[in-house]
C-alpha cells in the first residue's frame, strides 16, 4: 500500500524526465548508431575530419585547464573564506553567490567590453606605454579559458567552503602543535580531507565547461569553435543532424565517463568516505 | 578561535573576489554611458540605454516571453517535484534508490544536448509548438532544483506530526496541505525562486528551441551582440542583476544563503 502511493506520488515527475528527456535523448544517440552507411560511420566521419578533430581537442584542452585552475584558484580562496569569522565569511559566500546566479551571457559579455580591441585591457597596456597597438586577445583560445575561469571559480569555492567548513580546527591544531610546518598541513592534513569536495567541484567544472555554448560563442567566436559551438553551427547552419547528433552524443559519453571515473578516483583516494 | 591564516593566503584571496567583482562593476559602468559605443570608463552619464531596452520591440517581446516560461516552467516542475520529493522522503524504504538519481539525471545531460534533442524528437518530431517545447525543456532544466531543495527542507520534517493528524481523523490530502507544505514553505519559496533565476538566464536549452517569433531574453541578448556593440545590452545585464540582488534576498531570507553552499554536495 505505502510502496504503490509512493510510486504514485513520483509518477509525473518520473514519466516527464522519462519521455522529456531519457526518449529524445536516446533517440539522439540512436540516430549516431544506425546510420545506413554502417555502425560508428558517423564517429569514423567525425574523427576523420581534420577540423572536427582539432575542436574536439581544443574543447578538452579548454576544459582541462579551466578545471586545473578552478580548483587551484578555489581552494585556496574556499580555505581563508572558511576560516573567516562568521560575518566576513557569509558575506564572502554571498559575494561568491552573486555572480553564480547571474546569467552566463551577463558574465561573458562583461569579458568582452574587458578584452575587445578598445577594451580596459588594451586601453590600459596602451596607457601604460606597454604596447602601441591593440591586442587581439577576443577570439583567441586564451580568452575563452579565461572567461571559463571566471564562470566556475565562485561555484568551486562554494562547493569547498562546504567541505572545508567540516574540519574541525582541533585537527590543524594538531598537526601545528606536533610540529608539522604550514605547508606540510596543507599537504597532509587539510587537501586530503578537501579531495571528495575538490573532485565534486572539478567534475562540474569539466563537463560545464566542455558543454558550453555562449562563452564559446561570444568570446571564442567561429576561430575558437569547441563541441558546443559546433553542435549549434552543425544544427541550425549547415543543418546536418546526423554530424550534430555524433557531437551531442560525444559530449554525453565525455560527461559520463568522467563522471564514472572521478567517482572511482574519488572511492579509491578516500574508501572511508563512500 | 579563528586561525591566523598566511597573510600571502588573504591578499590572494582577496585579488580572487577583485577578480570575480570587477568584470560586474565594469558591466554597470558601460550601462550608465553616454556614448553610442561601448568605453570604459564611461563618457558622461545617463540612464539612455535603460529606456532604450523598452523601445527596442526584440528586447520586449522576449523579456515577455522569459518570464512567461520561467513562471510556467517552475510551476510545473513545483507541481510534479513537491509529491516526488515528498514520495522520496515518506517512503524512502519501499522506493528504489535509483529513483533519487532519475530526477537528478537532468543536471547529469549536457543542456545543450537536450535542448537538441528535444527539437529533433518533439519539436519536429512529434510536431509540438516551439512556445511548448520550450516550456517542457525548461521544466526538465529547473525540475532537479525543485525536487532537491524540497527534499532537503522535507528531511527536517518529523513525519510523526503528519501521522499524528491522520491518526486523529484528518484525511490524507487535507493533511498534507495544512501540515506538511506549511512547514517546508521556505523550501518551495527558495525553490521557485532559484529555479526561476536559472530559467531566465538559460542559454543552452533555449538556444535550439526558438523559431519565428518566439525567442528568450538570453538568446536575444546573443544575437543583439553579434550586430551591435552598444550599452543597450549592458544595461539589460544590469536589470537581470538586479534580479539576482532579489532571488538572493529571498533564498536569505527563507533558508539561509550557506544553503547554497551546501547544495551540491
Amino acid at each position: 500500500m505505502h510502496r504503490l502511493t509512493g510510486w504514485a506520488l513520483s509518477t509525473p515527475a518520473t514519466l516527464a524526465v522519462v519521455l522529456f528527456l531519457i526518449l529524445p535523448v536516446g533517440a539522439t544517440i540512436a540516430v549516431t548508431l544506425t546510420d545506413p552507411r554502417g555502425l560508428l560511420a558517423p564517429y569514423e566521419a567525425f574523427l576523420n575530419s581534420r577540423f572536427r578533430r582539432t575542436v574536439l581537442w581544443r574543447t578538452m584542452e579548454i576544459a582541462t585547464v579551466t578545471t586545473l585552475a578552478a580548483v587551484i584558484i578555489g581552494f585556496f580562496t574556499a580555505y581563508v573564506v572558511s576560516r573567516a569569522p562568521p560575518r566576513l565569511k557569509s558575506i564572502l559566500i554571498i559575494l561568491a553567490v552573486f555572480p553564480l546566479l547571474t546569467g552566463v551571457v551577463v558574465r561573458s559579455f562583461a569579458w568582452l567590453i574587458l578584452l575587445g580591441r578598445n577594451g580596459l585591457v588594451n586601453g590600459t597596456l596602451i596607457w601604460l606605454g606597454i604596447t602601441d597597438t591593440p591586442i587581439q586577445m577576443l577570439y583567441t583560445q586564451w580568452s575563452v579559458i579565461l572567461a571559463m575561469v571566471y564562470l566556475f571559480v565562485p561555484l568551486m569555492i562554494l562547493v569547498l567552503v562546504g567541505v572545508l567548513e567540516t574540519i574541525p580546527d582541533d585537527v590543524i591544531e594538531a598537526a601545528t602543535s606536533l610540529g608539522a610546518p604550514p605547508g606540510a598541513v596543507f599537504r597532509q592534513v587539510i587537501f586530503p580531507l578537501a579531495v571528495p569536495g575538490i573532485i565534486v567541484g572539478a567534475v562540474l567544472v569539466f563537463t560545464g565547461a566542455f558543454t558550453a555554448y555562449a562563452t564559446p560563442a561570444l568570446l571564442g567566436g567561429d576561430r575558437q569553435m569547441t563541441m558546443g559551438t559546433l553542435l549549434h553551427q552543425q544544427a541550425m547552419v549547415t543543418l546536418n543532424w546526423t554530424s550534430a547528433s555524433t557531437v551531442a552524443a560525444i559530449m554525453v559519453v565525455v560527461t559520463v565517463v568522467v563522471v564514472l571515473a572521478m567517482t572511482r578516483i574519488a572511492r579509491w583516494l578516500n574508501p572511508a568516505a563512500t | 578561535m579563528t586561525r591566523r591564516i598566511h597573510p600571502g593566503l588573504i591578499l590572494f584571496a582577496i585579488l580572487v573576489y577583485v577578480f570575480l567583482m570587477g568584470p560586474l562593476v565594469i558591466v554597470i559602468g558601460a550601462s550608465l554611458s553616454d556614448t553610442t559605443f561601448l568605453t570604459f570608463p564611461p563618457q558622461g552619464l545617463s540612464l539612455r540605454w535603460f529606456e532604450r531596452i523598452f523601445e527596442i520591440t526584440a528586447f520586449r517581446r522576449t523579456m515577455l516571453t522569459s518570464l512567461q516560461i520561467a513562471v510556467l516552467a517552475t510551476t510545473l516542475a513545483l507541481i510534479i517535484g513537491i509529491p516526488a520529493a515528498y514520495a522520496l522522503n515518506r517512503y524512502r524504504i519501499q522506493l528504489p534508490l535509483w529513483l533519487s538519481t532519475l530526477f537528478v539525471l537532468p543536471i547529469l545531460v549536457p543542456e545543450i544536448v537536450l535542448g537538441f534533442s528535444l527539437l529533433r524528437s518533439v519539436a519536429v518530431g512529434q510536431g509540438l509548438p516551439i512556445f511548448s517545447t520550450l516550456l517542457i525543456g525548461h521544466t526538465l532544466l529547473v525540475l532537479p532544483y525543485c525536487v532537491r531543495v524540497i527534499s532537503a527542507s522535507l528531511a527536517s520534517f518529523d513525519f510523526a506530526v503528519e501521522e499524528a493528524a491522520i491518526s486523529l481523523g484528518s484525511p490524507p490530502l487535507k493533511t498534507f496541505f495544512t501540515i506538511v507544505l506549511p512547514n517546508v514553505k521556505s523550501g518551495v519559496i527558495a525553490a521557485f525562486v532559484l529555479a526561476f533565476i536559472t530559467s531566465i538566464n538559460d542559454v543552452s536549452v533555449s538556444l535550439f528551441l526558438t523559431g519565428p517569433g518566439i525567442s528568450t531574453l538570453p538568446i536575444q541578448l546573443l544575437a543583439h551582440m553579434e550586430q551591435f556593440f552598444d550599452p543597450t545590452v549592458a544595461s539589460v545585464s544590469v536589470l537581470l542583476m538586479v534580479l539576482t540582488v532579489a532571488v538572493m534576498a529571498v533564498v536569505e531570507y527563507t533558508l539561509g544563503l550557506s544553503f547554497l553552499a551546501r547544495k551540491q554536495e
